[in-house]
């Protein structure tokens, strides 16, 4: 299977992620949204982490260990993504009890 | 057409639609539910992949815990009625096409005509958690720890930042 | 002789002394000071004197002060008997003037005399640093700096609208010849590589070609012919009266007149090799010192008439300095230091007695009012005009003398210039102590105090045996001090300049017989005719209006470069500026406006607008980077 299958594949994903976050106005679905492209770029990360294994394993077949980076990142991102995500909705609900309500257009004024 | 390949296109469909779902849904809890079921594609991609431990780690993790706290968040709140405002028409199509754009601009930008080609997946143990375990406490041991201390900022922050009065 | 360096610095001291704390200081410490840097310079001046005099000519590296690629200016002194004896003149006479200044300033309130004596310092300081420098740029810093303090203290009284002009006019006269320096260092970079005098000098004459040399020395002309008041740019010297009457004195005397004479005595190989440059040289200083003395027959301003003789005597060192005389002129310089200074001195002193009256008219009779200012005024006249064994004789007899080999048509008109000097002097040393009193009949004018008689008795001294430091050859064989002593400095010189033939002994005592014949009776009708009240008040007419107006230079000047340049000036004004430069700036301005009135509305606060704006910046930077792979 190319690996274009699953660049195609994030590409689309991702910009599926882009296109929510421009056309809605609820923050919690642009946050979904954000949370979509984290994914695309993982999958994209697994993807070539996959290809790099296997072409070393051609130099190298003893080494297990090749290509386990991109893997590693993405466990990374996971990470970042639960802490950005704790964070980002104690935003939403603080806003939302200053504002009563989650509409993105409502964030425009930083002061008062 | 082999399973491999059939499962490919069978998770790939249901990611894309799924995502889309997400995007469209006036509801919130819908567009949290599908998006649920994107994580599991996704998941299903992993696991082709020979990416066992992120694939249990991406639905503990994402769909299971920050899924879950999405939901309670919405409910929480009672968001879940469907009253977003729309957004200005003419905002919204060159947002739509915008997004489109970008699509397009990166699937031309990144085809190649003569793609490298990944095998299907073997019956190896690359993906799995004593691999990654090793890896994770050897070289990258010192961003597994900051990992921790970026947690226990969170934590912090979000405590600060959602407690009542200033 | 290692304190050399100290000299210049002293007086700087003294200037940021007297400068910075002129609130703070009485009158009597800031006089102190003001002079007391002076002396000590002076003291060091004589040891380095004599220290040169042992045969030590050193030169002071002490920092690089350009370098840009190959090209390295280093901030240099050099000090060899030509900087030697400039510094005694500059000092020795500086100091004097500064003596004379604490009583002829008393009236100045004390932050005004604080900031006038740290002027004159800062004054000795930039022409000592002139003198000292070791390359053409330090040379030129002095020369800037002489510039600028003559322009402070021409128009010290700030508050006269006139003298802010005259000095304003000198600072641009001035300027205009210090393009010409300037040009000429620049080129002489170009030629030599460097600017420092020994690194040049010993370049000569090597390859470099006639045609180069002219043209630096030209430019090296146009510079001193600014700083020394030569033809055309003469004319600010004049109106430079303006200042306090000692100011003048050290324009004159001891400073910055004198920077133009030093600069050409310093470049004497450069000039030497450009036969072209020097005769151009001595027509300058001829033409100058015949126009200035004509006019300064007739001049009724006895600060104008001294500052026209100078002009005239500046004549006569470039004279001597085109033909070849380099010691002539340098000697030149050191006896009109004496007894200028001390005509001016004298000046102030009458002045002074006379409650800042200037005109000669209301003078009159002060010889029994102004004993000792009388006394050193006859000396000082005696010596201008040439009257053996006064200090004036022996410089002027050798300039002549030069002229007289290098050219007899010189010879003549230079003794005409020296008859009309004579008749001049003696018509203000007529006008002013001879006869009766026109003054205002009610004030008698009194001595004036020691501060200010105490230098004028100096200076009358040095006037009347400063000479004999050159006594020529026809008097007594070897008796020449000061050309042995600069010897070293102009001895490549003299290999290539062209020798002619010295008059034969009997011509020389014919010759100085004759013009001190003529120049005694020249004083006797002088003092003669002024004595009389009646020629001394009478209105000049005809000619002698015409010289009175100084020939109308000022007004030539005026109708030929000034009154086109402010039409110039007005059309720029009104159209250039107010229509083109005026409208495109603030087309610019309101181009700015606009467009950021319309882009203003991009900032709408829209979070989903400015999402929406990086995607599609995204978008076109990546069509971008592909569209470049291709």
């Amino acid at each position: 299977m190319p690996i274009n299958y699953y660049l195609f594949l994030a590409i689309i994903i991702f910009s599926i992620g882009v296109t929510g976050v421009l056309t809605r106005r609820n923050a919690i679905i642009v946050f979904m949204s954000i949370e979509l492209m984290l994914n695309a770029a993982n999958l994209l990360l697994v993807a070539f982490s996959k290809l790099v294994h296997q072409r070393m394993a051609v130099v190298e077949p003893t080494n297990l260990m090749a290509g386990i980076d991109g893997q590693l990142f993405v466990f990374f991102i996971m990470v970042v993504a639960a802490a950005e995500v704790s964070v980002g909705l104690a935003i939403i609900v603080m806003m939302y009890r200053n504002v009563h309500n989650v509409d993105i257009n409502f964030l425009n004024r930083l002061k008062n | 057409m082999n399973i491999s390949l059939i499962a490919f296109w069978f998770l790939s469909a249901l990611a894309v639609f799924s995502s889309l779902m997400v995007i469209t849904r006036k509801n919130p809890v819908y567009s949290v539910l599908y998006l649920i079921l994107t994580f599991f594609a996704i998941s299903g991609h992993y696991i082709l992949m020979n990416a066992q431990f992120l694939a249990i780690v991406n639905l503990i993790v994402y769909a299971g815990a920050i899924m879950v706290l999405f939901l309670f968040v919405l409910m929480l709140m009672n968001l879940n009625k469907e009253t977003e405002q729309q957004k200005n028409k003419y905002l919204l199509w060159s947002s739509a096409i915008a997004g489109g754009m970008l699509m397009i601009v990166l699937i031309a930008a990144l085809d190649t005509p003569y793609p490298q080609m990944l095998e299907k997946p073997g019956a190896g143990n690359f993906g799995m958690i004593q691999n990654l375990g090793k890896a994770l406490f050897t070289e990258y041991v010192v961003p597994f720890e900051l990992s921790s201390i970026l947690f226990l900022s969170a934590m912090v922050g979000a405590v600060v930042i959602s407690k009542k009065g200033d | 002789m290692k304190l050399a360096p100290i000299i210049p610095l002293l007086p700087l001291a003294g200037f940021l002394i007297n400068g910075l704390l002129r609130n703070k200081l009485s009158k009597a410490l800031t006089g102190i000071i003001g002079s007391g840097v002076v002396l000590i310079a002076f003291v060091l001046s004589f040891l380095v004197f004599n220290s040169v005099k042992a045969g030590n000519t050193q030169i002071f590296n002490l920092f690089d002060f350009i370098s840009i690629g190959n090209l390295k200016i280093p901030f240099e002194f050099q000090v060899d008997s030509l900087t030697a004896v400039f510094l005694l003149i500059i000092t020795g006479v500086g100091f004097l003037i500064h003596v004379y200044s604490t009583a002829y300033m008393h009236e100045e309130d004390e932050p005004n005399f604080a900031r006038y004596f740290s002027y004159l310092n800062l004054f000795v300081f930039s022409m000592l640093l002139l003198v000292m420098g070791g390359n053409y740029v330090v040379m030129f810093i002095g020369w800037e700096g002489v510039g600028l303090c003559s322009y402070l203290l021409i128009g010290y009284w700030f508050t006269n609208t006139e003298y802010n002009i005259a000095a304003k006019k000198a600072f641009i006269m001035n300027r205009i010849g210090d393009l010409g320096f300037l040009i000429a260092v620049f080129w002489m970079i170009q030629v030599f590589g460097t600017t420092s005098f020994s690194a040049v000098f010993t370049q000569l004459p090597g390859n470099i070609s006639t045609t180069a040399i002219t043209g630096i020395t030209l430019c090296l002309l146009i510079g001193a012919t600014g700083k020394s008041a030569q033809i055309p740019l003469y004319t600010w010297l004049p109106d430079a009266m303006a200042g306090p009457t000692p100011v003048s004195a050290l324009i004159h005397a001891a400073t910055m007149v004198t920077a133009g004479i030093y600069m050409i005595a310093r470049s004497n190989l450069l000039y030497v090799l450009a036969p072209a440059s020097m005769h151009v040289v001595a027509i300058v200083g001829l033409a100058t010192a015949l126009l200035a003395a004509t006019i300064a027959l007739k001049q009724n301003d006895i600060k104008k008439v001294l500052a026209y003789s100078t002009v005239s005597q500046l004549g006569y060192m470039f004279l001597g300095l085109g033909v070849g005389a380099f010691t002539g002129a340098v000697f030149h310089v050191m006896t009109h230091a004496f007894f200028k200074a001390l005509l001016f001195l004298g000046a102030g002193s009458v002045i002074h007695a006379m409650h800042h009256q200037q005109d000669m008219r209301f003078y009159g009779g002060l010889k029994k009012m102004l004993p000792i200012t009388h006394a050193t005024m006859l000396i000082g006249c005696l010596a201008i005009a040439g009257i053996p064994p006064f200090s004036g004789f022996f410089s002027k007899d050798e300039i002549l003398a030069h002229a007289f080999e290098a050219n007899p048509v010189y010879y003549i008109l230079g003794v005409i210039g020296a008859l009309m000097t004579a008749f001049y002097m003696f018509r203000l040393y007529a006008m002013t102590f001879l006869g009766q009193n026109r003054g205002d009949a009610h004030h008698t004018p009194h001595e004036s105090p020691k501060a200010m008689t105490v230098p004028l008795i100096v200076l009358a001294v040095l006037s009347a045996i400063g000479g004999l430091v050159g006594i020529p050859e026809l008097f007594k064989p070897n008796a020449h001090k000061l050309s042995d002593f600069l010897a070293p400095v102009f001895e490549d010189a003299n290999q290539y300049m062209a020798h002619h033939e010295a008059p034969a002994h009997s011509t020389e005592w014919m010759m100085i017989g004759v013009s001190t014949f003529l120049i005694v009776v020249v004083i006797f009708v002088a003092i003669k005719r002024f004595s009389n009240a009646a020629n001394a008040t009478k209105e000049a007419e005809g000619v002698g209006k015409f010289l009175e107006n100084k020939w109308y230079v000022d007004e030539l000047y005026d109708a030929m470069i000034a009154k086109p340049l402010m039409a110039l000036g007005s059309f720029f004004n009104a159209v250039v500026e107010k229509s083109g430069i005026d409208r495109l700036v603030n087309g610019v301005g309101k181009a700015v406006q606009f467009s950021s009135r319309q882009l203003r509305l991009l900032q709408s606060g829209n979070v989903g607008g400015y999402l929406l704006m990086m995607v599609i910046a995204i978008i076109l930077l990546i069509r971008l980077v592909f569209y470049l792979k291709m």
